[in-house]
């Protein structure tokens, strides 16, 4: 069982297509590995065992049919519970939808399936994806497989445990303000939010339409670019959806080739005072990698990005207090009060007051104030000219330099507990990856080292411009290869790691 | 500073169809206000005639092909109603007694 569990995505999905391994022992191998551990890490809400096991049943009899089949058909996936499955129940961490099942698969969900991938469950995550730790699931809490009495980073949090415990080889996630890439970032995996739109919204349950991105966990650059392709792509179901091919992310994962790049350090990113010292240390050290690689490594000064936070928790809590407003009721969902004494509005205000929970109802207030009569022009209106700055600010930087870089988290993996009770702290772990987000660029995580003080894993990110994913892939792998060959593999030191 | 009142959550509950407890006005007006307080940066910064963006990649005028295809059934999409009633969603009263 071991044996699969150690392979990469790529290497069990070559084995799967030589008929070394067959989908139905990879899919086996894992789950009874989330049978042995997920009870220390609580990284799935739904485990759909038997569901699994009849599409890797599915890929084999295709196999044995003589059937080509793709990179990653028959290898297992997480998949967080924001995204729609017909066979399994999705609830996005909330009361709100506890027990429902969809009557369709989100366009992310058919392209596993069409990929041949095995889904193996759904994970936790912060309910309707609000938050940077996971606490904020209605379900469970879960850890971090690197110190179980951390947070595994959120809101896709169940997925970066899952995959740093090895209960899946791959995951997929949402970013809204550093969704996947904060908790790939504290796991010591690589986490990638595309460029906005270059993956489909279609059956992504919303929190803020203008910024939602799906993207995928992987344990390294390569087994992301393999998921990163299955599932992106034009879909004419999501409106904002780019009608535009993927961008060669594979070719450049297995590239890494950075000879003669132009790398700009953000400088409003960088901050020594504000930054946790392993963090800061380990994220120079990554940078004079680079340009030791023959990378030409320049400050870029990007002076709107300062407002970026400010921007992002007016603008995210806005949209979703508007798409939040379809939780009514009476569809679908939790109902609550329906005596026959209360009218529809009174059964609303009373199931809504239930079923979500507190952070979701403050960012609902929030935005509702924001976009008020009397408080619309200074605090949404506001909000949206930094975020014309913020794309200003890249579209200058993008004249000079091939990618921008800076730590993806001011901190790495903070106790369970630290910051749930003060939301202005939490939202502080968003502060990095932010700006990306309102620009729609794309930008990744990778693992650059543990830091000294805590043994925990550094994320380094990279932002490219819209549309140049493959630029992001090409950097990562270039550091995930120098990294690889002075210490060996990251996440083959963390405790839950199968050797 | 932005400050937020008992009064002021008490409308905000009301815009936001949730009945909240009148135990939870006090710590939401002082997260909200605090909060606020916070993102009026972006007042500082945003000035004079620089033009708002509401998207990062402005589109315009998607259109999918008039074609029909297929939809749920009745069964389906009435599978997660809280109340059902010949095969329709089946909802509390909307009007008052006096309407």
């Amino acid at each position: 069982m071991s044996d699969v569990i150690r392979l990469s995505a790529a290497e069990l999905g070559v084995a799967i297509k030589a008929g070394e391994v067959s989908s139905v022992e990879a899919t086996t191998a894992y789950l009874d590995r989330i049978e042995k551990v997920d009870g220390d890490i609580g990284a799935f809400l739904h485990v759909g065992r038997e569901a699994a096991l009849e599409q890797a049943r599915a890929v084999d009899a295709k196999r044995a049919e003589g059937a080509e089949l793709g990179p990653l058909a028959g290898v297992p996936v997480a998949h967080k519970d924001v995204f729609t499955t017909k066979d399994m129940p999705t609830t996005a961490a909330s009361k709100m939808l506890e027990g429902w099942q969809p009557p369709y698969d989100a366009t992310v969900t058919a392209r596993l399936r069409e990929a041949g991938m095995v889904i193996l469950g759904k994970t936790n995550m912060d309910e309707f994806a609000m938050g940077s730790s996971t606490e904020n699931s209605a379900y469970q809490l879960t850890r971090n497989p690197w110190d179980t009495d951390r947070i595994p980073g959120g809101s896709s949090g169940g997925s970066s445990a899952a995959v740093a415990a090895f209960e899946a080889p791959l995951a997929t996630g949402t970013d809204t303000g550093g969704s996947i890439r904060e908790p790939a970032a504290l796991c010591g995996l690589v986490g990638v939010k595309p460029t906005y739109g270059g993956s489909s919204r279609y059956g992504m349950i919303a929190f803020a339409s203008s910024l939602d991105t799906a993207g995928p966990f992987a344990r390294n650059v390569l087994d992301a670019a393999l998921l990163h392709e299955a599932f992106s792509g034009h879909d004419p179901r999501d409106s904002t959806s780019v009608d535009a091919p993927v961008p060669p992310v594979v070719e450049a994962a297995r590239s890494g080739e950075i000879q003669g790049m132009t790398i700009g350090v953000v400088k409003e990113l960088d901050h020594k005072e504000s930054t946790q010292n392993g963090v800061h240390q380990r994220f120079r050290e990554t940078v004079e990698t680079l340009e030791s690689l023959g990378a030409k490594v320049v400050e870029v000064s990007c002076p709107s990005f300062d407002a970026a936070l400010s921007a992002y928790y007016l603008i995210a809590p806005s949209e979703a207090s508007s798409n939040l407003a379809r939780f009514d009721a009476m569809r679908y969902g939790l109902r609550v009060g329906d005596d026959g004494t209360r009218s529809a509005e009174e059964v609303m205000s009373l199931t809504r007051a239930q079923g979500f929970g507190p952070e979701v109802k403050r960012r609902i207030m929030l935005g509702t104030y924001a976009l008020s009569s009397g408080y619309y022009d200074a605090f949404y209106g506001s909000a949206q000219q930094v975020r014309t700055l913020i794309k200003r600010d890249f579209e200058a930087a993008f004249e000079k330099v091939d990618v921008l870089v800076s730590p993806t988290t001011p901190t790495t993996a903070f106790p369970i507990g630290e910051r749930s009770e003060d939301p202005m702290a939490m939202y502080l772990a968003d502060l990095c990856t932010i700006p990306s987000n309102l620009a729609g660029n794309a930008s990744l995580s990778v693992p650059c080292g543990l830091a000294p003080e805590d043994g925990l894993p550094v994320g380094f990110q990279i932002m490219a411009p819209p549309l140049a994913d493959d630029r992001t892939y090409r950097v990562a792998a270039a550091v995930e290869r120098a990294l690889t060959e002075r210490d060996g593999s990251l996440i083959a030191r963390s405790p839950y790691a199968v050797a | 500073m932005t400050a937020i009142t008992r009064d002021e959550v008490a409308h905000l509950a009301r815009l936001s169809r949730l009945a909240l407890d009148e135990s939870e006005y006090d710590t939401l007006a002082a997260q909200l206000g605090d909060i606020l307080t916070a993102m009026a940066k972006v007042q500082e910064v945003a000035k004079g005639d620089i033009p708002p963006s509401s998207h990062a990649m402005p589109l315009t005028n998607v259109y999918r092909p008039d074609e029909a295809r297929p939809g749920l059934t009745p069964e389906q999409a009435l599978a997660g109603a809280p109340a059902v009633e010949d095969q329709r969603f089946r909802v509390p009263r909307i009007l008052g007694e006096e309407e």
